[in-house]
């Protein structure tokens, strides 16, 4: 039995559709992740889980039980807000207990409860302080501790990480997993960081105008996207997609990526096609992703499959640990990540190397993956 | 050293003599300014050292430089005990005290009552808030004026009552000496309660409502989620009103005056009527400054910490 | 997001019932307020259109049985201020001529002062910001004698003047000395409304007119002042407001025929000769309040900000 299971769930706001029709489960001890850009509708699918929002129709079972009806009080879940929302009047050991209140949970287990998590936390010294004398790290964690306390089956976390410098954030990235990983709770939780995504997840949902484009492992959502967004979304840099076309010769489709100034690079198309789709003149995006582009000599030995080009080099990017190259395909930047001391010039000609195993081909009527 | 590298050596530049007009420019925000801190420098802290000076004097009806130390004070300070028969510096400060506690706790609880009314998604909210605010911008002699009427016992409040059948409703408190204090409350707090309103739901507004969320989420009840957070949140909102209410209270004149219409019998005295009629009716100017240097000294304590407090935090 | 808002997010049949009681309570004790909060002013309205007979024989919540304008007529060119008997019209002037220079004034003076204080900071700007703004709260009482004095010298050098060169040039006419005490005295808040206000807008705007050449008056005149607009606004009514309301000041500086509306309007209702005329009070008390309440309705929020601005910022 899942822990959290969502059912057609829908949403209107008057006329306007908020959420089409969302169906997820996720297992007990699992990390989710709704993940999309701004206004896609996570927020407002985690506060329906909440119970903050209401919803037009569908079910959200959390343990088997329905809790659509059930006040967000009595669903048995947790939440860390962006901005940790702490009672700003009351101490870190108030505002975690402030719960238990609440539900008139008696002082002496409350204190203990308190005490219990603060030491998981490591925020015992912090319990008498207020809010405002905390660093944002460490209001973090009592947002969390506050969370903590209630044993919840399954954890909320909205954006938990936005309002954190870059560095704090990696590692309050760190503390969260390792959190999950040493309590095994259940957790939703929402970011427009496909980067946190990918990195805490177990199972990753994108989302867009409302509607789920891919749920998957994160290894699926990044090496199998299910259509153009979810390629484009997930991914930093984003995946190349160029627009290429069947050509035939001799009974055998290839996919011709056209480019000025140069020879057409040819690939031959991949078996999993099927032959509705190669007749001469079908448009296809081809999809590759930076890392699989390289020199002929860097290229991964193990690849089965491989294409070769030269391409004249626009621009160098010396990245630290990478060097990004930019060539031109198809009118359009193609984006290839190559090893720190590759000896590549701009306006020179360089061998290129694409890993045909790692690419993938959409439809651009559909934008689905072929 | 070769000529080569002395011709090599760009020239030097001269920075040009600064003149008088430089100086003026450089000058110019500060004279910009200066003269309105000097206005305010003269009139506002010179005056006060002035009556000040005055206090310390036995000026009558003219200013005299004849100084006779804390007399003054002490006079005051005698008769702000002698209350049989009652002096009318003890009727100034025992009606500051009704009137000021009154006024000030009535129009915060008014205030914050009708804020916490109104931030429950009422509709007609764009009606009623200006309702509660228009006493605002009327004069204090309107709005006395308006209240006297309408506390008269013979043609207002009193008759109406009685016209409803309750013949026996007595409310002459507008001509009863006694009572006359507690209209100028009244018609205080009807005037200025709106004003809190305003300040208090301003605030209730600006609290984050992820607050507001995670306390639904804990299970908290609407009077829980009041009582235990959203009121102390708003403690330095009510510091705010406190400390503005206060110093309205102590500056009050022309409300006093217009509720009781020239103060017969000095039984609506407060220390600003006694300030204004014993330096300029009585022509004891000398007792005048020394009311006025009291009054001034209570607001100081009040105001100067709450403004020092507010802009320190002022980057 | 109001604290209901959070509350009744989730769609529970618990929440109908109580609820309903709840709201009708709530709505019940707003318009109850709300008719308190107006019944005066109705109450001002109605005496003011009845006969005096109807006024003092009647009930104050009575509508008018034989309506009438004549209180209105009779306020405005009539009645009793004192010893003259022309009206309020001429108070109702004496006040214009002094509102619209002193706001004016206080609020240019302001806008400088506030442009000065944020943006060509200097050491020790925050203590005389500090002085300024303690100026606004001080009790006038405490300087009345001192007010009083410096105006009679003024008054006295105006007399030489006429002596001598046959004009005063304004020195100790009581309607200048009633703006001099309202600039002066109204700096304090003028400034602290434009300092709060130019403090948020952005100061690199200002840094780039000066790469430009610009000079601190040309900055002033072709950058701040347009979009200075809400401010002004701001600034004018709640100037407005305070300066035409005034009683103090004027009863203090401007006895006589010289008074503003406020003191004409206190004279009026506070004659103690003969009969009582009610209505013509109300009436007159009416048109006192007038131009402040027009601003008022059709300025409020504007209002309100100046309320809030005087207030809560330090």
């Amino acid at each position: 039995m899942a822990t959290l299971e969502i059912h057609a769930l829908r949403k209107r706001f008057g006329s306007l559709e908020i959420l089409k029709g969302i169906d997820i489960s996720l297992e007990q001890g699992g990390f989710l992740v709704l993940v999309g850009p701004s206004g896609c509708g996570k927020s407002t699918l985690l506060n329906t889980i909440a119970g903050l929002e209401s919803i037009t129709s569908g079910e959200i079972l959390i343990g088997g039980q329905a809790v659509n009806e059930l006040h967000p009080s009595k669903r048995d879940i947790a939440m860390v807000f962006q901005s940790y929302a702490l009672y700003p009047n009351m101490s870190v050991a108030e505002n975690m207990a402030f719960g238990m209140e609440m539900r008139r949970v008696p002082k002496p287990e409350r204190e203990k409860a308190v005490a219990a998590v603060a030491k998981t936390l490591q925020i015992e010294h912090l319990l008498d302080r207020r809010p405002s004398q905390l660093s944002g790290g460490q209001r973090q964690r009592v947002a969390m501790g506050r969370a903590l306390v209630r044993q919840p089956r399954v954890f909320l976390f909205d954006e938990p990480l936005s309002n954190l410098d870059a560095k704090l954030r990696v590692d309050m990235r760190v503390e969260i997993k390792r959190l999950h990983q040493e309590t095994g709770t259940t957790i939703v939780y929402v970011t427009h960081d496909q980067i946190e995504a990918m990195t805490l997840a177990t199972k990753i949902a994108v989302l867009k105008d409302g509607e789920l484009q891919q749920v998957g492992t994160p290894a699926e959502v990044y090496n199998t996207p299910n259509n153009l967004f979810v390629a484009d979304f997930m991914g930093s840099p984003a995946m190349n997609l160029i627009e290429g076309k069947i050509v035939r010769s001799n009974g055998v489709a290839s996919i011709l990526l056209d480019r000025t100034e140069h020879e057409p690079i040819v690939i031959p198309a991949p078996p999993s096609m099927n032959p509705g789709q190669l007749t001469e003149g079908t448009k296809v995006i081809f999809g590759i992703r930076p890392e699989a582009v390289n020199d002929r000599e860097s290229i991964d030995r193990n690849a089965k499959q491989i294409a070769t080009f030269d391409g004249k080099v626009e621009i160098v990017e010396p990245a630290g640990s990478d060097t990004f190259v930019v060539t031109r395909v198809a009118g359009k930047e193609l984006t290839a990540r190559m090893r720190a001391d590759a000896d590549v010039r701009v306006g020179e000609s360089h061998a290129f190397a694409f890993n045909l195993d790692k690419a993938v081909l959409f439809d651009p009527q559909t934008t689905r993956r072929i | 050293m070769s000529t080569t590298t002395a011709a090599a050596v760009a020239p030097v530049v001269r920075t040009p003599r600064r003149n008088w007009r430089d100086r003026v420019r450089d000058q110019l925000p500060k004279l910009v300014l200066a003269p309105s801190f000097a206005l305010v420098l003269f009139f506002v802290y010179g005056f006060n050292l002035w009556t000040l000076l005055l206090s310390f004097t036995n000026s009558k009806a003219f200013s005299n430089l004849n100084f006779i130390g804390w007399a003054n004070y002490e006079k005051l300070w005698n008769w702000t005990f002698q209350y049989d028969p009652p002096s009318n510096w003890y009727t100034a400060v025992v009606n500051m005290g009704i009137f000021g506690a009154l006024y000030v706790i009535f129009c915060l609880f008014l205030g914050l009552m009708l804020a916490i009314l109104l931030d429950q998604k009422i509709r007609g909210e764009g009606i009623l808030r200006p309702l509660y605010l228009y006493p605002l911008a009327l004069s204090f002699i309107v709005t006395g004026t308006a209240w006297k009427l309408f506390l008269d016992p013979r043609i207002g409040l009193e008759k109406a009552v009685h016209d409803l059948g309750w013949t026996g409703f007595h409310f002459d408190w507008v001509v009863n000496p006694r009572m006359m204090i507690y209209c100028v409350a009244i018609a205080g707090i009807w005037q200025t309660s709106g004003f809190v309103m305003a300040m208090f739901l301003a605030a209730l507004r600006g609290i984050d409502s992820e607050i507001l969320k995670a306390a639904q989420m804990d299970g908290a009840s609407a009077y829980a989620t009041y009582r235990r957070i959203v009121i102390p949140i708003m403690r330095p909102v009510f510091m705010s009103a406190l400390i503005i209410l206060t110093h309205m209270a102590i500056k009050s004149y022309d409300l006093v005056l217009s509720v009781t219409g020239k103060n017969p019998g000095g039984a609506a005295e407060l220390p600003s009527t006694f300030m204004y009629s014993y330096t300029f009716t009585r022509n004891q100017m000398a007792v005048g400054s020394t009311s006025a240097v009291i009054m001034l000294m209570t607001i100081a304590a009040i105001m100067v910490p709450y403004l020092y407090s507010e802009l320190r935090e002022k980057a | 997001m109001s604290v209901v808002n959070s509350l009744v997010a989730a769609p529970s049949r618990q929440l109908t019932r109580h609820s309903m009681m709840t709201r009708v309570v709530i709505y019940g004790l707003l318009i109850l307020f709300a008719i308190i909060y107006l019944l005066p002013l109705v109450v001002m309205v109605l005496t003011s259109l009845k006969p005096l007979q109807e006024v003092t024989g009647g009930n104050m919540f009575w509508l008018p049985h034989h309506l009438t304008f004549e209180p209105w007529t009779k306020a405005w060119g009539t009645a009793c201020v004192g010893l003259t008997c022309s009206g309020i019209k001429g108070y109702f002037w004496n006040s214009i001529k002094m509102v619209v220079p002193a706001v004016v004034i206080s609020s240019l003076l302001g806008a400088l002062n506030g442009y000065v204080l944020t943006k060509w900071r200097f050491p020790g700007h925050k203590l005389v910001f500090g002085m300024m703004l303690f100026a606004c709260f001080i009790p006038f009482q405490s300087i009345l004698i001192p007010m009083a004095t410096i105006l009679g010298k003024l008054g006295a050098f105006g007399r030489m003047l006429q002596d001598t060169i046959g004009v005063t040039l304004g020195f100790g006419n009581p309607t200048v000395n009633l703006v001099l005490v309202h600039v002066v005295y109204g700096l304090g808040f003028t400034t602290l409304f434009f300092r709060n206000y130019y403090e948020t807008f952005p100061t690199e705007l200002i840094k780039a007119a000066q790469i430009d050449g610009a000079s601190f008056f040309q900055i002033f005149r072709r950058i701040l002042l347009p979009n200075s607009a809400p401010i002004f606004i701001v600034t004018v009514i709640y100037q407005f407001t305070n300066i035409w309301n005034d009683f103090l000041f004027g009863a203090t500086f401007a006895a006589g025929a010289s008074s503003p509306m406020t003191v004409a309007l206190y004279n009026i209702v506070n004659t103690s000769t003969g009969v009582i005329e009610y209505n013509v009070n109300m009436a007159a008390a009416i048109i006192a309040a007038a131009p402040t309440l027009i601003v008022y309705v059709v300025a409020g929020r504007y209002f309100v900000r100046g309320l809030m601005a005087g207030a809560v910022k330090g």
